[in-house]
């Protein structure tokens, strides 16, 4: 289904890190309900690409515009609309899975409830240990949480398989779909593409 | 939504220093290690400074120093993580994404640090006091223009921490980079406190020092939070 009052315009966008060119002239346009997978080899820019549409790092040159349309909201959550989940899991090490999923739960707006949320994750057990005492994969999952909410328009992935066993791999599959289904844009930048792609999705290599 | 990333970024931070107990109390056996064994090293006979006065008029003077210096130095203490392990952990691009601007979470974070700093060092100052036979009157006074001026250091420092968190081992040149800058506060805070000591009223340089107090609280954060956009490009 394509949803045409989301949409991300990039006009003729140039990128810089360090001084050196990575990116230049891009232009690429995605409405709601619209994957697009950021291919290529390291160092290419696509975690630069990923960060400039956050609004993390300024473009050289051309224009970003998300515009997150007024979707209907079934679960009545009220949060930020981009979502990023970048190389760094952005958790306390200190505090407990919970605490942390409470922290994200209000920090964006989400209204379920923590448990039913650690639960989904698949970290129940492990709902009371600290983050610092979870494997980097268990860290990731609770990492998951900042996609859960359904007013989140745009998700922005930067590698989010690593470190992900099967189960977690399909449960970010099975968000991605219904974030897809519900009208919402995708931007993943991955080297596993194989496991991402979808029936219409944009592969852009960079 | 602002006071809601407030709340919640100050709850946060206080639960996160709770659980690091030792890394916050260091500063604080700094200031009492420093203010309790300065007496010891001092010769009392030599504190009369003019003949005819008391030595303990010496004695009290010198605490004065001593309470605000090692204030003052205890607050620089560890500040270079304060924003750092929020970069390296990811948690501060996250807050941006959140629903409220970067300027309520660097105000969050600015209130968590003080609380947890800064008001413990206002309330030993009465421990300390005794070590310099301070009057109640410049023990409260001490007390009352420290707690006017911690705000300042805070902001103050953040500044340096957050103008500095790309570089490594930066606690040295936060130093260099505030200290100068909060002089003012340190000679009218601890103005204050020896005025009061002599019975008068002090309160030219603690309206001076309040004034010092708001700016830096009203300002300083947009200088802050502009460092912090600066550092995550």
């Amino acid at each position: 289904m394509i949803d045409s009052s989301i949409s991300l315009e990039l006009t003729d966008v140039g990128l810089s890190r360090g001084g050196r060119d990575l990116i230049a002239g891009l232009s690429l346009s995605l409405r709601g309900g619209q994957l697009a997978l950021l291919m290529g080899p390291n160092g290419s820019g696509k975690t630069s690409l990923l960060r400039a549409i956050a609004g993390f790092a300024p473009t050289t040159q051309g224009r970003i515009v998300f515009s997150g349309g007024t979707a209907p909201d079934h679960t009545g959550d009220a949060g930020p609309t981009i979502a990023y989940l970048g190389h760094l899991d952005g958790l306390k090490k200190d505090l407990t899975v919970a605490e942390n999923i409470q922290f994200i739960n209000s920090l964006r707006g989400i209204s379920r409830p923590v448990d039913e949320l650690i639960a989904e994750l698949g970290l129940a057990l492990a709902a009371q240990r600290s983050v610092r005492q979870l494997s980097a994969g268990q860290k990731r999952r609770v990492a998951l949480a900042y996609l859960s909410s359904s007013s989140s328009r745009l998700w922005l992935l930067d590698e989010p398989l690593t470190n992900l066993d099967r189960p977690g791999r399909e449960l970010l599959g099975r968000w991605l779909d219904s974030h897809l289904a519900g009208g919402g844009i995708a931007i993943v930048a991955t080297h596993r593409a194989d496991e991402l792609r979808r029936p219409g999705c944009l592969l852009l290599e960079l | 939504m602002p006071l809601q990333t407030f709340l919640l970024v100050l709850r946060r931070d206080l639960k996160v220093a709770f659980r690091r107990i030792s890394e916050w109390s260091h500063p604080l056996l700094f200031f009492i290690a420093v203010s309790a064994l300065f007496p010891l090293a001092l010769s009392p006979e030599r504190l009369a400074m003019t003949p005819g006065e008391s030595e303990l008029f010496g004695l009290q003077s010198l605490g004065i120093g001593v309470i605000w210096m090692g204030a003052l130095l205890a607050s620089l203490m560890g500040l270079d993580r304060l924003f750092l392990n929020d970069i390296e952990d990811g948690s501060l691009e996250q807050l941006m994404l959140g629903p409220a601007p970067l300027l309520s979470v660097v105000y969050g974070k600015l209130a968590a640090h003080w609380l947890v700093s800064a008001l413990p060092l206002v309330i030993l100052v009465p421990l300390v006091g005794l070590s310099y036979r301070l009057t109640p009157g410049a023990t409260a006074m001490l007390a009352l223009s420290l707690l006017i001026a911690t705000p300042v250091l805070t902001v103050l420092v953040a500044i340096g921490a957050a103008l500095t968190v790309n570089l490594r081992g930066a606690t040295a040149i936060i130093g260099l980079l505030v200290l100068p800058l909060v002089s003012p506060a340190l000679i009218f805070g601890a103005r204050a406190t020896v005025l009061a000591l002599d019975a008068e009223s002090a309160a030219g340089p603690l309206y001076f020092n309040a004034s010092l107090a708001i700016v830096a609280v009203s300002l300083g954060p947009v200088a802050i939070a502009a460092a912090l956009r600066a550092a995550l490009e």
